[in-house]
């Protein structure tokens, strides 16, 4: 069937809206961090008292306070250690008018977004992932979703300045240097697993892309903090980031849900490998840095139930596995030749 | 993988049963001090110095090492090229770098997981493996129907935690914290401080559950009778053993995976054949371009079957921006799976595999196959068949090949040559505009003398030996379909007098396949279980307290919580509690009901019990 050129530029289009309305979204975000509500000054030093739940019907008040803010915070469980509900509650504010102007941003570019990627399959009558181009299109997709059910679950708004920076770049990369203008597959990808294998791919790797954009705050927002405890100072736009704990455990949640979808993204894979190559896994170089990557989010997470590995170690971690994650996306297509070459870029 | 490597990993699991687990975070058992201070008396003996040595490598600290070693020693391989991918790639590369090509080479740099020190890294990586989580399965399925702890004396001081007042009695309370509990399928543990009425604590409910609670009481709960007021009396209750059970899961299906492909190396066979239309092969070892079976498997072992290719169909975009691309690939096959069985038609696709008897043919490649027919000096015909060209490209299917006539006389012929599937004349050269056969079109490079056959080295059939050949003075000329030169000295004609295509078919028979499948679908089970499903404790502790009135305190503890979401289930279930308690107190409570907290990003605990 031949490419419907009308939709696949209906798709160009779309697409370069999401980008705009992004971009001003990111705009919103930063004008939360610049000029939105300021963080009651109480918690950055002193933890709320209490749980709610303890609050609520009890006749009696907890012992808590520093005493018990020592035993379970840092010194006991590093940055992983216990979140009570007032630093809950510090997080958990409710939206300001910027974060209802970026939000709603956010939501009407995912729907741009969405549109743009249904238009292009139509277009082509096919999975919308076939090449570089629309794999980009679909793990920036992948990574406005996840954010956006954080943010509504979670209320993580503050994720949302950094999440939109790798996005609007990916997308911005897609509109430029990647772009490949619509058309059938090659004969490789004529499998129904490409709509499995693919998928769970892209949905992953939009997931550890929040999950690094998370770690990277958690890192400057525990610098922050040591500088506070060092009485350095430390102040500026750092104030308005959440506890280091809240986002290395926003980050660590976010790589415990992708994980499994990445290992049944390579599992997948390897059935489809099996049906089309003869082999279920032979170091492919796609297949190495698919394995590596695995490798290092197994590492991880195992580093952080590892006493002396947690906190900054595995934060660095995991970025090294995200920039493994990267290399296989971007560095295999483009630099190693491999079987997986479908990437459209010459 | 070879066997030796299998019983690698087995070999230290099976002694490991002396060794503890050491370095496991979590719920690891402590020593008992006997052992402890054995151990420092003779640390130098070999017993001990084995001891240390297996508690080194099982400890998750090597593990994690260990695991980022695999990671590290794989990028070689996806950077250099491999033997087991692209061996024609790893010769370029040891001819262009003379110095640094050998000494990779020798460092197994072109075989990285092939290596011995690949191996090295994982065995002793899947033998860590083993010696954490196989003593951690066995302590599971011992614990499998242990009663949880018991309650702290405050239990309102844990992570969660929360106390309140009421109008009804300890046992009444109790009874009602047993029920509501019981039915929320918590393995449940009962005790109380003073002695009587435990009997009557538990209640019609929960019989079954609390049935070794009695004998616990003395026991567990003895160093915390003191103290505590007559009429008190504690529960605790825990939920989510599912999640060890995953975690190990996963892991041994790890192990599994491992033991699948070695089987697979161990039996399995791959191999590869250049099959042009019209013609057909055996699977015999002595069909195959290249025939790499594994270490157990015998010619004999061979799947007796036979395939023929018709016809082969590639077909490419006509027109736009992607024009050449191509677009489908089949090849229709005839095959028998036994000597005498019935013939069956196959449309073989790229992902479409034809299995025979658990062996499956893949079709990976596709070229052209020009038919020559060579007359020599004498007149006689020489030559006439389809000789394979390799595609030089891809995009376009220019291909060249090299076409040997041995029985050429007076003297053998040669000729380089050049196919051009659709030949167009771009600026006086010829080249090809598209890779279907639309114009096809030869040219020659001819050489007559000694192809050097006979001389005893292997020849490449895609590679001329010129040394003791003469190239004729011919310019080379494009030959369309039915087109043919004239060779000078009277060396004889060649005529260009068509084309087929031929196909690059694998065949591979892996016994490891399915296993491996099987394995990964476990681990990914396991994974789930072990994310989504958390450990969790909630204890209850009732006292008598002033004016008639029972203190509560009900305290939660969520062993490990990455899925989170304890913080909601405990308010939720100390708010039933409460409720199950106001309504048997059967008057207006003075009490509010529990707020229902914001979900935040909750979590009151670390995932400690990984291995």
């Amino acid at each position: 069937m031949p490419v419907n050129i009308g939709m696949a530029r209906l798709s160009d289009h779309f697409l370069l809206v999401t980008v705009v309305i992004y971009s001003l979204a990111m705009l919103a975000y930063a004008g939360e961090l610049a000029y939105g509500r300021r963080r009651a000054k109480a918690t950055a030093t002193q933890r709320e008292p209490a749980l709610a739940v303890a609050a609520v019907g009890s006749a009696r008040s907890r012992p808590d306070g520093p005493g018990r803010a020592l035993r379970d915070g840092p010194g006991r469980a590093g940055p992983g250690g216990t979140v009570r509900e007032g630093q809950a509650a510090e997080i958990a504010r409710p939206a300001g008018p910027w974060i209802r102007a970026a939000l709603a941003l956010t939501a009407a570019g995912l729907a741009t977004h969405g549109l743009g990627i249904v238009t292009r399959g139509l277009a082509a009558h096919r999975v919308p992932w076939g090449n570089m181009y629309e794999f980009v299109t679909a793990i920036t997709c992948g990574a406005v979703m996840v954010f956006l059910a954080l943010a509504l679950r979670y209320r993580a708004y503050f994720l949302g300045l950094f999440v939109m920076i790798p996005v609007v770049l990916g997308l911005g990369l897609c509109a430029t240097v990647l772009y490949t203008a619509a058309g059938p597959l090659m004969p490789a990808l004529h499998s129904y697993w490409i709509a499995i294998h693919v998928t769970a791919a892209a949905v992953s790797s939009g997931i550890f892309i929040v999950a690094a954009t998370a770690t990277v705050m958690y890192l400057f927002a525990d610098r922050h903090a040591r500088q506070v405890v060092a009485g350095a100072g430390g102040g500026g736009i750092m104030r308005r980031l959440p506890k280091p704990e809240v986002l290395d455990r926003l980050a660590y949640r976010t790589v415990v849900f992708g994980f499994p979808i990445w290992t049944f993204a390579i599992i997948a894979g390897a059935i489809w490998a099996d049906q089309a190559w003869g082999r279920y896994w032979g170091w492919d170089p796609k297949e190495t840095w698919a394995f590596i990557t695995w490798v290092a989010y197994a590492g991880f997470l195992h580093a952080r139930a590892t006493a002396g590995w947690r906190g900054r170690k595995a934060a660095y971690i995991q970025l090294a596995a995200f920039g493994c994650l990267m290399f296989n996306l971007v560095g295999v297509n483009i630099w190693v030749a491999g079987l997986h070459s479908y990437a459209g870029v010459s | 993988m070879t066997d030796t490597r299998m019983t690698g990993v087995a070999e230290p699991t099976g002694s490991g049963g002396v060794a503890a687990v050491g370095g496991m975070p979590g719920d690891a058992p402590p020593e008992s001090p006997d052992q402890a201070a054995a151990q420092v008396a003779k640390p130098f003996g070999i017993l001990g110095w084995l001891r240390w040595c297996w508690r080194q490598l099982t400890a998750m600290r090597t593990a994690l090492v260990l695991l980022f070693l695999l990671a590290l020693a794989s990028v070689p391989g996806s950077v250099l090229p491999q033997n087991g991918t692209d061996p024609a790639s790893v010769q370029q590369y040891i001819s262009q770098h003379p110095f640094l090509g050998p000494l990779l080479n020798r460092l197994s740099l072109f075989d990285v997981f092939a290596a011995p020190w690949f191996a090295a890294i994982y065995l002793l990586l899947f033998a860590s493996l083993a010696g954490c989580v196989l003593p951690r399965a066995f302590r599971l399925a011992v614990s499998a129907r242990a009663k949880p702890p018991a309650a702290p004396r405050h239990p309102a001081r844990l992570p969660f935690g929360v106390s309140y007042q009421t109008a009804l009695r300890p046992a009444e309370v109790m009874a009602a914290a047993t029920t509501l509990l019981a039915r929320k399928k918590f393995r449940l543990r009962l005790g109380d401080t003073t002695g009587d009425g435990s009997g009557d604590v538990a209640g019609g409910a929960a019989g079954d559950v609390a049935g070794g609670a009695a004998g616990d009481v003395a026991g567990g709960a003895a160093g915390d009778v003191a103290g505590e007021a007559p009429g008190s009396a504690w529960l605790a209750a825990e939920k989510g053993y599912l999640r060890e059970a995953g975690n190990l899961l996963f892991h041994i299906a790890l192990l599994a995976l491992l033991a699948a492909v070695g089987l697979g190396a161990l039996f399995g066979y791959k191999a590869d054949i250049l099959l042009t239309e019209g013609n057909g092969f055996a699977n015999t070892v002595a069909s195959y371009d290249q025939y790499h079976p594994g270490r157990a498997v015998a010619p004999g072992d061979l799947q007796p079957f036979t395939l023929w290719l018709d016809t082969f169909r590639a077909s490419y975009v006509q027109s736009g921006p992607l024009r050449g691309d191509p677009s489908s690939f089949s090849a229709f096959v005839r095959y028998q799976a036994e000597p005498g069985g019935p013939i069956q038609r196959y449309n073989l696709r790229v992902n479409q595999p034809l299995n025979v008897d658990g062996a499956k043919v893949y079709l990976i490649g596709h070229g052209y196959a020009p038919v020559f027919r060579v007359v020599d000096g004498r007149g006689h015909v020489a030559l006439q068949q389809a000789v394979p060209f390799l595609p030089a490209s891809t995009t376009d299917f220019t291909s060249e090949g090299v076409i040997k006539v041995p029985d050429a006389r007076p003297r053998q012929l040669g000729f380089v040559g050049v196919f051009l599937p659709t030949a167009v004349s771009v600026g006086g050269r010829l080249e090809s505009a598209f890779p279907a056969p639309l114009r096809p079109a030869v040219s020659l490079v001819s050489y007559a003398g000694n192809l050097g056959l006979d001389s005893g080295a292997p020849q490449s059939v895609y590679q001329l030996d010129t040394a003791a050949m003469r190239r004729l003075p011919i310019a080379p000329r494009p030959l369309l379909a039915g087109q043919s030169m004239k060779l000078p000295n009277g060396s004889g004609s060649v005529t260009f007098t068509g084309y087929r295509q031929w196909t690059s078919l694998q065949v591979t028979y892996d016994p490891g396949r399915f296993p491996a499948l099987v394995s990964a679908v476990v681990a990914i089970a396991g994974l789930l279980l072990s994310f989504l499903i958390r450990r969790r404790r909630l204890f209850v502790r009732v006292r008598p307290g002033g004016e008639g009135l029972t203190e509560v305190e009900v305290g939660g503890l969520a062993r490990s919580d990455v899925a989170g979401g304890f913080e909601e289930e405990f308010a939720a279930l100390s708010a039933a509690l409460r409720a199950a308690h106001d309504a048997r107190e059967g008057e207006a409570g003075e009490s509010t009901a529990p707020n229902e907290p914001a979900p935040a990003l909750p979590s009151a605990t670390e995932d400690e019990d990984r291995t």
